[in-house]
């Protein structure tokens, strides 16, 4: 993976010959194959691929002729990149002051329990991520939770168990 | 695009709307499509189909009318509106669009939720489908950017904006009309106009609304701003955590575009502008003017010292305008009505409306637009309909991260800039949260100091390590297990973030401290002196109460 002198004017090509990649390349020529699209094309990245593994990091690195670790100091600074994919279903329990006043820590212990697993892992079988939100804006519907991309209103911890059961049933 | 035409495409969409004697809204913002509301839709569009009333009925996916905890929300043209509408109730919602409104579901407009608003950012809201411009046409939209364009200089806009006293309503309450002016006068090849819509109080969901429920006036605005300045690129920094925003803005850019109201030649005049949108990445600092720029450029979102101004250098090192959603939401009705028109709505300092977003523990939970001026008291208790379940109200929290917590004693203060900072909060970007006496304030203290202290990007030394040891302290107060030096200690920290932190999220940082301290010290008594927590929220982590 090491990039010799004689390449590095080269346009890099993809890591893989998957199509997603054809996105993410729209994504750079549409500004500019320039670093200040680095963020643009990581949301790119990040919505074809579910998130950003190091062959991602070093493609659009090279392609952008931003040193890696600016990449992957942006990828790491900013909480909605991940680098690690998510479980099959993903259960985020939003954290804002309007849900954490009305039960939102609850909530979380006790899907931390249920799951075993705590905020930003996945299940060992790799059937739920667990997540928590800043806040998502449904602060009249709180505690809100949001399973897969459903979001939830007034979620208690009884039918969150429920919900979770179905995930969980074979 | 000529004023005619416009005047035009208004008309012909005025007509069309008239032709059709019966109308059903359905709210289809994030709040009430969360509860099914576009099934609802769908099951009244299937029956008005089923009925053949094709020509006399018509659904409308609408924005935000306010009342999000009771949705999904439906309207008619009756005037009639219903809260927790089903699928089920789309025959009987029919059925009584002729007579008297369906007495099971409705949810009255007589009360003072609905009365004692004042809307100007949120005229459209729950009116207008977000993703037909043409609606935004029927009701005079675009207008003020073609009297702009096609009457009055740059000048004359940027005097009409600094007559109506409008300030900055990300939190700051910088005069708008003095930081265009800014812009304006700054010298640079290009200028830059960027909308900061990267909501990041927890609790805070304006923004959001106006973007799901009218986004052409945030556009409108923009355009306005960038003629004004004299820029020809705008960029919307707007949250990734806000899908529906996005994809109603990207669908508005479109409209706009096709139309000739964004592009070259706006108008057929020499004005072009062009807006793109940026998505933000769940950093918090990046509603900081100076990290939010750092980000649209596309490198992690820290902050640089002020000055030189983002007036001045900004980004790409340019002069560049940046205001909030609600602030150029609220550009073109002061360009419609001139800037006298909001001068005469608030108080003396603080002109025209805020919109605030009422959550936490209060009967209306929803988005609330008020003029300046109205108090506590009229938000909570008559607007909000005061505590429910019979609980006592303990404080209001405004500011999110950055603000305070504030007692009962200052209910009766108007709600203005000047104001709330006297008494220890700020305005900040509009969220505002009931807590009862379920809530402790030290441990909501210790909540936004976590939140700070996650947050933190770390560039500077104080708020780094000042927030972690700051959450480190009011751990140990709310594990029950705190001395007088460590209230001491906490004091110290706060003066020092506050003095010597490079941004405002770390200057802030400590308000919610210095703010319950204030006004809750009894509280901390009790956890540091006699090792209670009187709201019964913390415990000790050796005699956990609830194991």
């Amino acid at each position: 993976m090491a990039l010799g002198v004689a390449n590095v004017f080269a346009k890099p090509t993809p890591p893989n010959q998957d199509k997603r990649w054809r996105l993410v390349d729209a994504t750079m020529r549409r500004l500019g194959q320039h670093p200040r699209g680095l963020i643009e094309t990581l949301h790119t990245v990040q919505e074809a691929f579910g998130y950003l593994d190091k062959d991602a990091l070093l493609y659009v690195a090279t392609s952008l002729r931003v040193p890696l670790s600016r990449a992957y100091g942006v990828a790491t600074f900013y909480h909605f990149f991940t680098l690690k994919p998510a479980g099959e279903h993903t259960c985020v329990v939003c954290m804002g002051t309007a849900c954490y006043i009305k039960g939102a820590p609850q909530l979380l212990e006790s899907v931390q329990q249920n799951l075993g697993i705590a905020p930003g892992e996945t299940t060992v079988d790799g059937n739920v991520s667990l997540l928590t939100a800043r806040c998502l804006g449904s602060c009249g519907l709180a505690p809100a939770v949001v399973y897969d991309r459903d979001v939830a209103g007034k979620v208690s911890t009884q039918n969150m168990r429920e919900r979770l059961a179905q995930w969980r049933a074979p | 695009m000529t004023p005619e035409e416009l005047e035009q495409i208004s008309q012909s969409e005025q007509e069309a709307q008239s032709r059709i004697p019966h109308r059903v809204n359905v709210c289809v913002a994030a709040g009430c499509l969360s509860c099914q509301s576009q099934s609802v839709k769908d099951a009244l569009d299937k029956e008005i189909t089923r009925r053949g009333w094709e020509g006399e009925c018509q659904t409308k996916g609408v924005g935000c009318m306010g009342l999000c905890a009771e949705g999904p929300l439906v309207s008619t043209d009756a005037n009639a509106m219903y809260k927790h509408v089903g699928v089920a109730d789309a025959p009987e919602i029919l059925d009584s669009i002729d007579g008297a409104p369906l007495e099971r579901l409705i949810c009255p407009t007589d009360i003072p939720f609905f009365t004692r608003q004042n809307k100007i950012v949120l005229e459209n809201s729950g009116i207008i489908d977000a993703e037909r411009i043409e609606d935004y046409i029927g009701l005079r939209g675009y207008g003020s950017l073609i009297k702009v364009l096609t009457e009055m200089t740059p000048a004359e806009v940027i005097q009409e904006v600094t007559k109506s006293g409008l300030r900055g309503r990300g939190g700051a309450g910088y005069p708008t009309g003095l930081k265009w002016s800014t812009v304006a006068k700054a010298s640079g090849k290009v200028k830059y106009v960027v909308c900061n819509a990267d909501e990041g109080d927890p609790g805070a969901f304006m923004d959001r609304s106006v973007l799901e429920s009218d986004p052409h006036r945030v556009l409108e605005g923009m355009l306005i701003g960038g003629y004004a300045v004299g820029a020809s690129e705008g960029f919307i920094y707007v949250r990734a955590e806000y899908p529906l925003a996005i994809k109603r803005l990207k669908t508005a850019i479109r409209q706009a575009e096709r139309l000739g109201l964004l592009g070259a030649n706006i108008c057929g005049t020499r004005f072009n502008f062009r807006i793109d949108l940026r998505l933000g990445a769940g950093a918090f600092v990046c509603g900081e003017e100076t990290a939010l720029i750092a980000s649209v450029e596309g490198k992690r979102g820290t902050p640089r010292p002020r000055p030189p101004y983002p007036a001045q250098e900004g980004l790409f090192g340019e002069p560049t305008l940046i205001n909030n959603v609600e602030t150029f939401a609220n550009i073109p009705p002061i360009i419609r009505n001139g800037g006298e028109w909001l001068a005469r709505i608030g108080t003396e300092k603080s002109k025209g409306t805020k919109v605030f977003a009422l959550a936490g523990r209060v009967q209306n939970t929803g988005l609330v637009e008020v003029s300046m001026g109205v108090t506590l008291r009229e938000i909570v208790f008559e607007i909000g309909g005061g505590i429910p379940d019979g609980k006592r109200f303990k404080a209001v929290q405004t500011g999110g991260p950055s603000g305070g917590c504030l007692p009962a004693d200052v209910l009766d203060m108007p709600v203005d800039y000047e104001s709330l900072t006297k008494a220890g909060s700020i305005m900040g970007s509009g969220g505002m949260i009931v807590m009862d006496e379920s809530s402790c304030m030290v441990d909501v203290a210790k909540y936004f100091m976590d939140f700070c202290m996650t947050e933190s990007c770390g560039k500077c030394v104080p708020c780094r390590v000042g927030t972690y040891q700051m959450n480190r302290l009011l751990g140990k107060i709310t594990s029950l297990s705190a001395d007088a030096t460590d209230i001491a200690m906490l004091n110290e920290l706060c003066e020092l973030l506050k003095n010597t932190s490079l941004c405002g999220l770390g200057q802030s940082a400590p308000n919610p401290v210095l703010s319950t301290m204030r006004s809750f010290a009894e509280e901390y008594e009790a956890h540091v002196e006699e090792g209670r927590c009187p709201a019964g929220v913390c415990k000790s982590p050796q005699n956990p109460v609830n194991p």
